[in-house]
C-alpha cells in the first residue's frame, strides 16, 4: 500500500467514525484535558489550542447516520445539519465534549446555540460572533473583546489562563497548517490528477478532529509522498467548487463529480482551515494579530458582507484565475439561505466574465448520485465542446 | 365568498371589511408614504432610503428629510392584494431558488416588474440602502442583491446577535461606533443634510411617548374579554411604531386615537374588533409566536374569531422592538439607545429568552395555550420552535400546536390544513379544561 494510501485510509477512518474516537483518546490520554466543539465556518482555533483543549469541527451526520431524534427538532424545510448534529448529541456521541461554539453564518446554526443552551444546560455554549464591519477600530475591538470573552470561557473550563505566549505558541502552529494546506491546494491545482479531490477532502476533515500538531505532520508526510505519485492524466476539465461552506457534500458526491470529468482545483470545503488566507503575525499582541488577520485576509463567503459592489464575485474570479479553473460549479444544500441567495449574484459576475457555471444542490445524506454526475458530465462536456 | 355558520348573511372576504378609525388613520399615513416614494420618482431632490423593520433606525433617517421604504412592508401590503404569489416567480424565474426566503423573492420579483408598489404608484429607486442587520441574516443578503440591481450605496449597521441572552457593553459601543463613523455620514452624504442630534432627540421624544402608548394598548389584553387581538389586530397596532413614522407626531397621534378606542372597549366589556365587527364571546386566550400569513389574511383570522379564539399575546409584534420590559427610546443617550433598540428585538434575542418571553406571556395574560404559525422562509424566526413548543407545553402545562404557513408566499397557505389542525387544537384545549375541572 502506498503512503498516500495509507494516509488516505486513515484519514477515511476518522471521518466515518461518527462517535469521534480519536478525539476521546486524546482527551482520555491525559487528565485534564478538555475538547471544544464548533459549528461551521469559522472559529479562531487558536484560543482553543493555547487552552489547551483540543478544537473538535462538528460537521453533522454525513450520509451513514440515521436522523430519528433530530428531525423532531426541525421543520421539513430547514436544512438537515442541524438536526443530524442534534442527532450525534442526543445519541451521546458528543457526552465527551466539554463546551460547543457557534459561529455566525446563518440563523439556522444561530439558533442552534440556543437549542443547545435548551438541551444542554450543563453544557458551555457561547454564540461566536465575528464583525461584519472590516474597520479596525470598530469591527477589530469588537471583535478583540468577543475573542477576550471566549478566552475566559474557556479558562472557565480549563482552569487555566490562556498566556500571550501559549497563544502566539498556537498561532505558530496553525500558521504552519495554513502554509501546508495553502501547498496542497497550489500543488493539487497543477497537478490535479496526482491529488483527487476525495483526498483532499478527506485531508481537510481529519484537521477537524485531530490536534494541529498531528494534522501537520500528516500533511507534510502527504505532501512528500504525493510528490512521487505518478498518475495518468484524464481528459477532464478543471473546475472551482463552491457553496459546501457548511453541510457538507457526501464523500460519494465528491467522488461523482470528478468521476463525471471534473478536476476539483479549488472548493470551499471546510474553510475554517483556509479562512485566514495569509498567516497570522507570530509577535507583539496576539489577539490584535488573530483580530487584523481576520479583518485583512478572511475568506469572503456567503456568510459575509461584501461592502464594496465591485468586489462582489472577486474572489471567486481569483479563484478560477489562479487555479486555471474553465468554470465553476455551485453546490449548495437545500435550504441553505446563505449560499443560495449568494448565488445569482455570483452567477451574474461569472456570466459577465465568460466563466461557464453549472449549479445543483444536495443535502449531506443525498444517496442518488446518477443526476449529479450527468449534470457535471454534460458540463464538463459543454466546456470542451465550446468553450 | 363564505357563508357564516349557516345563521348569518354570506360574507364576502375581500369587501365587507369593518375598520376602527384608528385603522383609516393609519391607511392614510401610509398612502401619504407611498405618496411620497412616488413623487421621489420624478425628483432629485427627494432622497430615498430604504431599510428593514428589525432595527429600523427611523428617528435617526427622519433627521435627514429623506423618504423612508421598507421592503418587508412593501411585500406583505402586495400579499394582501395578492400580488406577491407573481413576484415570487418572476424572482425564481431570474435566478432565486425555490427555498429561499420569500420576502426577498416578493421585493425582487416587484423591483423586476417595475418597482409598483402597493399603492399601485412607482417606488423611487434608492438612493441608500440603509441595511440594518439586526436579527436576521438574510437581510444581508437582500440588500447585497438589490444593491446589485440599483448599483446604489450601501451602509450597514451590524447588530451583534444576543447569543448570551444579554446586551454587553462590547455590542452597545460597536453599535454607536457605526452609527457614528458610517450610518450618520452615509445619511448625511445621500441627503445633504447636517446631522443635528436635537433634532435626533426630539425625534425620540416622539417615540418614547408612542410607546408607552402602545404597551398600554397590547397589554389590555389582560382583562377578559380582551378588548384587542394582539396577532392579527396587533399588526396594525405596531405599524407605525414599526416603520416610517416612529418618531413623528403623527404616530403619536395615532396612539392616541388608537387607546381611545381600545379603552372605549375595556370599559364597555368589549371583545376584539374583527373585519366581521365585534368579537362576542371569547371562548380561547391564545399566545401566538411566529409571523401571520399574509396572502390569506382574512381567511386565517375568520378561522380564529368564528372559534371565539383571540391572540393576547404574540412574538410578531415584538420584531419591531420590545418594550414591555421598560426600554424607550432615550432622547438623553440617543445613539446608545438607538443601541440597545436594535440589540433588543426580538429575533435578536437568543431562544432560552425567546422561550422564557413567551412562558411569561402565557402566564401574565392568562392563554389557554400556545400556537406557532411557523414561516417556512423564515428561518430566523422558525429554527429552533419546536423545541420551544415542547418547552413551553412542559413549563406551563398549556397545550401547544403548530401550523405552518408562509408569510407573503400564496403556495404554502392550506387553508384545510391549517383550519383542521386549528379545530383539533381548540378541541385539545377543551379537553384539557373537562379534565382540570374534573
Amino acid at each position: 500500500m502506498s503512503k498516500t494510501t495509507q494516509i488516505i485510509e486513515r484519514c477515511l477512518a476518522l471521518y466515518e467514525d461518527l462517535d469521534f474516537t480519536a478525539a476521546r483518546q486524546w482527551k482520555d490520554a491525559e487528565q485534564g484535558r478538555h475538547v471544544i466543539g464548533f459549528l461551521p465556518i469559522y472559529i479562531p482555533r487558536e484560543l482553543i489550542h493555547a487552552a489547551g483543549m483540543l478544537p473538535l469541527g462538528i460537521y453533522g451526520g454525513g450520509d451513514q447516520m440515521e436522523v430519528i431524534q433530530g428531525d423532531a427538532f426541525y421543520q421539513s424545510y430547514i436544512c438537515r445539519i442541524p438536526r443530524s448534529t442534534m442527532e450525534l448529541s442526543l445519541t451521546g456521541r458528543l457526552d465527551f465534549v466539554d463546551g460547543m461554539l457557534f459561529p455566525s453564518i446563518c440563523d439556522v446554526i444561530r439558533n442552534l446555540s440556543g437549542v443547545w443552551k435548551l438541551t444542554q444546560p450543563d453544557t458551555y455554549v457561547r454564540y461566536v460572533d465575528v464583525p461584519q464591519n472590516y474597520d479596525k477600530d470598530i469591527g477589530g475591538k469588537f471583535y478583540i473583546q468577543e475573542m477576550r470573552e471566549l478566552m475566559e470561557g474557556l479558562e472557565g473550563i480549563s482552569g487555566r489562563k490562556i498566556t500571550d505566549e501559549a497563544l502566539l505558541e498556537s498561532i505558530k502552529l496553525y500558521n504552519i497548517n495554513r502554509d501546508l494546506l495553502r501547498e496542497l491546494y497550489r500543488l493539487r491545482a497543477v497537478v490535479p490528477w496526482n491529488i483527487p479531490v476525495s483526498e483532499v477532502y478527506l485531508l481537510m476533515r481529519a484537521g477537524q478532529v485531530l490536534p494541529v500538531e498531528e494534522h501537520n505532520e500528516m500533511l507534510e508526510e502527504y505532501l512528500q509522498a504525493v510528490s512521487a505519485v505518478d498518475k495518468p492524466r484524464r481528459d477532464n476539465v478543471k473546475v472551482v467548487l463552491n457553496g459546501m461552506f457548511c453541510e457538507q457534500p457526501p464523500l460519494n458526491l465528491i467522488r461523482s463529480i470528478e468521476l463525471a470529468g471534473c478536476y476539483v482545483v479549488d472548493d470551499d470545503f471546510i474553510l475554517v482551515n483556509r479562512w485566514l488566507r495569509e498567516n497570522v503575525l507570530e509577535t507583539g499582541d496576539p489577539l490584535q494579530n488573530l483580530s487584523d488577520a481576520f479583518l485583512e485576509h478572511s475568506t469572503r463567503t456567503s456568510a459575509t458582507y461584501e461592502p464594496c459592489e465591485e468586489l462582489k464575485g472577486s474572489q471567486l474570479l481569483e479563484a478560477v484565475r489562479k487555479s486555471g479553473a474553465e468554470g465553476v460549479i455551485f453546490a449548495a444544500p437545500s435550504f441553505c439561505d446563505p449560499a443560495l441567495l449568494e448565488k445569482p449574484m455570483l452567477e451574474d459576475v461569472l456570466n459577465k466574465n465568460g466563466i461557464p457555471n453549472v449549479s445543483f444542490k444536495y443535502a449531506e445524506n443525498t444517496g442518488q448520485m446518477q443526476p449529479i454526475r450527468e449534470q457535471a458530465g454534460t458540463f464538463a462536456d459543454s466546456i470542451k465542446l465550446w468553450s | 365568498m363564505t357563508t357564516d355558520n349557516n345563521t348569518k348573511a354570506p360574507v364576502n372576504l375581500a369587501k365587507d371589511v369593518q375598520k376602527d378609525h384608528s385603522q383609516l388613520m393609519q391607511k392614510e399615513m401610509i398612502r401619504g408614504n407611498y405618496k411620497k416614494l412616488a413623487e421621489a420618482v420624478d425628483d432629485p431632490d427627494k432622497k430615498v432610503v430604504y431599510t428593514f423593520v428589525p432595527g429600523n433606525l427611523n428617528e435617526l433617517i427622519q433627521c435627514f428629510d429623506v423618504v423612508g421604504n421598507y421592503p418587508e412592508i412593501n411585500a406583505l401590503q402586495s400579499a394582501m392584494q395578492k400580488k406577491t404569489g407573481a413576484y415570487i416567480m418572476e424572482a425564481e424565474r431570474h435566478g432565486q431558488d425555490e427555498d429561499v426566503c420569500t420576502y426577498v423573492k416578493s421585493d425582487l420579483g416587484m423591483m423586476r416588474k417595475g418597482n409598483v408598489g402597493p399603492s399601485g404608484d412607482k417606488i423611487a429607486d434608492p438612493d441608500l440602502l440603509l441595511l440594518s442587520y439586526t436579527g436576521c441574516f438574510t437581510f444581508m443578503k437582500w440588500f447585497e442583491a438589490l444593491r446589485h440591481e440599483y448599483k446604489c450605496d450601501t451602509t450597514m449597521l451590524h447588530v451583534p446577535y444576543q447569543g448570551d441572552g444579554i446586551i454587553t457593553s462590547n455590542m452597545r459601543d460597536y453599535v454607536v461606533k457605526q452609527l457614528k463613523e458610517d450610518i450618520i455620514p452615509a445619511l448625511e452624504r445621500t441627503s445633504g443634510v447636517k446631522f443635528d442630534i436635537d433634532r435626533l432627540r426630539e425625534n425620540m421624544r416622539h417615540s418614547a411617548k408612542a410607546e408607552d402608548k402602545l404597551v398600554r394598548v397590547l397589554q389590555t389584553a389582560k382583562n377578559k374579554p380582551s378588548p384587542i387581538d394582539s396577532y392579527f389586530g396587533g399588526i396594525y397596532y405596531v405599524g407605525p411604531s414599526f416603520s416610517s413614522f416612529r418618531g413623528t407626531p403623527e404616530c403619536t397621534a395615532y396612539y392616541d386615537a388608537l387607546w381611545d378606542e381600545v379603552n372605549a372597549r375595556v370599559k364597555a366589556g368589549q371583545g376584539p374588533v374583527t373585519p366581521e365587527g365585534v368579537m362576542q364571546k371569547e371562548r380561547y386566550r391564545l399566545v401566538v409566536e411566529g409571523p401571520p400569513n399574509y396572502t390569506h389574511m382574512r381567511e386565517f383570522w375568520k378561522m380564529f374569531y368564528d372559534e371565539g379564539a383571540v391572540v393576547v399575546a404574540s412574538s410578531y409584534t415584538k420584531v419591531g422592538g420590545v418594550y414591555e420590559n421598560g426600554f424607550r427610546h432615550d432622547p438623553d443617550n440617543p445613539l446608545e439607545s438607538l443601541a440597545d433598540y436594535c440589540l433588543g428585538c426580538y429575533t435578536n434575542l437568543n431562544l432560552p429568552a425567546r422561550t422564557e418571553m413567551l412562558e411569561n406571556y402565557i402566564n401574565d395574560y392568562e392563554a389557554d395555550g400556545l400556537l406557532i404559525n411557523s414561516i417556512k422562509s423564515c428561518n430566523s424566526f422558525s429554527a429552533g420552535q419546536l423545541l420551544m413548543m415542547n418547552e413551553i407545553e412542559k413549563r406551563t402545562g398549556k397545550p401547544a400546536a403548530f401550523v405552518e404557513t408562509d408569510l407573503v408566499d400564496p403556495r404554502y397557505f392550506s387553508s384545510s390544513n391549517v383550519k383542521n389542525r386549528l379545530e383539533s387544537y381548540f378541541q385539545m384545549i377543551e379537553q384539557k379544561r373537562n379534565s382540570s375541572a374534573a
